[in-house]
């Protein structure tokens, strides 16, 4: 059991470069996928056929396939993915500024792959305003920009807050993938880089992984359980 | 058209003017944008020649019928796995479901008309039971699948036992999903109107008969979209054998590369595989809730209809 006293710097390491990821990957999975679900909901069939076809194709394709794919082909595209050495946020997330392409390129797929599914999330909660909340709200000869943003927006805020959390959990264990794609030091590449190469026995430095992954989930489960049972309520 | 209902009126003829306008001006940006950014770059690196798309989509090519044998391979490998998964995480996950709720229940019972030690211990005993359960269900959902696999295909040998890396990700998999799958099926049960379990044992069924002949089998049908979709998740997560060197799609598309050098194309064409099953599954999904929808609502009133569409929703979503 000393390894996770030993190499606790080695195991919160891991931790703190995970939780980076799961921010950065899920503020802009947020964006993108609010960006797709304005897509697939506008007035115009190309814009809403793009959208359609963004989310059936990162839905349906292993997030594996998609990491793969954004360290070939952005290369490829002649893109180190520079645009992600954003000023300032790169102080605080260290990563975002190096050389090695690596933790950009896993971020850029983890966003693109998680956004089909905050799409979805978001799309879903539109759908469950009843029509007839809009059709009122027009009738009283509110513009559509009011119509959006005192009707049907705050009510499908409500429905979608839930999907939207189970999306953001999918996403931080989906990143656990990271590390076997060449980003060093993340929670699971700590967890082959010790049992492999620095030969520590394999159980306890299996529990501080997992401990290291629960924290974030399972509260974040307990909390959206109960944002559940609360609107079950007042439903 | 129906999502749009809710956000706009029925266009006029000046709106549809405005919308066809837009439609050519979106279509034109978007065919322009697609050339200089994505056709240009490619092609300047010589992305689009025969040489590399060659051997995956030309029948002359000498290297063809050698990839697409390996493609097949692979592919069978992938399904197999996936296949092996779903069904014993079916068989879990049932077991599991079934376990949980018997606990849940014998927990509540106060076992009156046993000595009162060992009513007690009776009692303790089966909280402590449930608690355990409950755990192992939070623990194993809450850990990365990706990890779980790893673990498992380090942690058996470091105890002496040892498998094809078939088993170890067949294992890792149906761990994961069992545990997911008997949540979705525990909701399912608890989601019924409580009317059914008092008929049940009204008539004089035990709890485990109730179970098993009134509650489960109706959460199978309410949950059978959100099981589906639960298979679309399991197949995808197939892929990841290849962080243990199962020889499935993945690892055989490596190979490939490492051979061919053309790492673009042949991801392209793996995706496109897995896209068309993946999205003709997910249409099954679709079409069963629409089917099971219809059903409900022409032969009970709409109580509870709701809340299981919604819980198959969020159960769906946590899975992915």
């Amino acid at each position: 059991m000393s390894v996770l006293i030993d190499r606790f710097d080695v195991f919160a390491g891991g931790f703190w470069l995970t939780l980076q990821i799961c921010v950065l990957a899920a503020l802009g999975a947020l964006i993108l996928g609010a960006v797709v679900a304005v897509l697939r909901i506008s007035p115009v069939p190309p814009l809403r056929a793009v959208g359609t076809g963004y989310v059936n194709v990162f839905r349906n394709m292993p997030l594996t396939v998609v990491m793969f794919f954004a360290a070939f082909g952005l290369p490829a595209l002649g893109s180190n993915a520079d645009f992600l050495r954003i000023p300032g946020l790169d102080v605080v997330f260290s990563r975002l500024g190096t050389d090695l392409p690596y933790f950009r390129f896993a971020l850029i797929a983890l966003v693109l792959y998680t956004a089909a599914f905050v799409c979805e999330a978001l799309r879903s909660g539109v759908n469950a305003v009843p029509p007839g909340q809009a059709e009122a709200a027009r009738s009283l000869g509110l513009t559509f920009g009011q119509n959006l943003r005192y009707v049907v927006l705050p009510q499908s805020w409500k429905a979608s807050i839930v999907p939207l959390g189970s999306v953001i959990i999918a996403m931080i264990k989906n990143s656990a993938l990271v590390g076997f794609f060449g980003v060093v030091g993340d929670l699971s590449q700590t967890a082959d880089q010790l049992t492999s190469a620095e030969g520590y026995a394999f159980v306890p430095v299996a529990i501080g992984i997992s401990i290291g992954y629960l924290i974030m989930t399972v509260p974040l489960g307990a909390f959206l359980d109960r944002i559940e049972k609360r609107q079950a309520v007042a439903r | 058209m129906s999502e749009q209902s809710v956000l706009y009126d029925v266009p006029g003829p000046r709106q549809r003017r405005v919308t066809l306008i837009g439609s050519v001006v979106a279509t034109v940006l978007l065919v322009v944008g697609a050339y200089f950014l994505i056709y240009r770059p490619l092609d300047g690196k010589g992305q689009f020649s025969m040489e590399l798309w060659g051997p995956l989509i030309d029948p002359s090519d000498e290297s063809f019928p050698l990839v697409w044998e390996r493609i097949g391979i692979g592919f069978k490998n992938t399904l197999m796995a996936a296949a092996l998964a779903i069904v014993s995480s079916l068989v879990v996950g049932t077991l599991l479901a079934v376990l949980r709720v018997q606990l849940k229940s014998l927990a509540r019972r106060r076992f009156t008309g046993f000595a009162t030690p060992l009513s007690y211990l009776l009692r303790g005993l089966s909280a402590l039971l449930s608690a355990v359960t409950r755990v192992c269900v939070e623990v194993f959902r809450g850990l990365p699948v990706v990890i779980t696999i790893f673990f498992v295909a380090r942690g058996f040998p470091e105890f002496g036992v040892t498998f094809d890396t078939l088993w170890y990700l067949v294992i890792g998999l149906t761990i994961y999903n069992s545990v997911v799958i008997a949540e979705i099926l525990r909701s399912g049960m608890e989601g019924l109107p409580g009317g059914q379990a008092e008929a049940a044992s009204a008539i004089g069924l035990s709890p485990l008969q109730t179970t098993r002949m009134i509650l489960l089998p109706q959460a199978f049908r309410i949950m059978l979209p959100a099981l589906i979709s639960q298979l679309v998740v399991v197949l995808k997560d197939t892929s990841l054998g290849f962080i243990i060197s199962y020889e499935e799609t993945l690892t055989i598309a490596e190979q490939i590369i490492g051979s061919l050098d053309n790492p673009i194309q042949t991801y392209f064409v793996i995706g496109v595989m897995f896209i068309v099953i993946n999205y003709s599954l997910s249409k099954l999904a679709q079409y069963v809730q629409r089917r099971l929808a219809r059903g409900r609502r022409s032969a009970a009133p709409r109580t509870g209809a709701g809340d299981a569409q919604l819980g198959t929703e969020a159960v769906a979503g946590t899975t992915t």
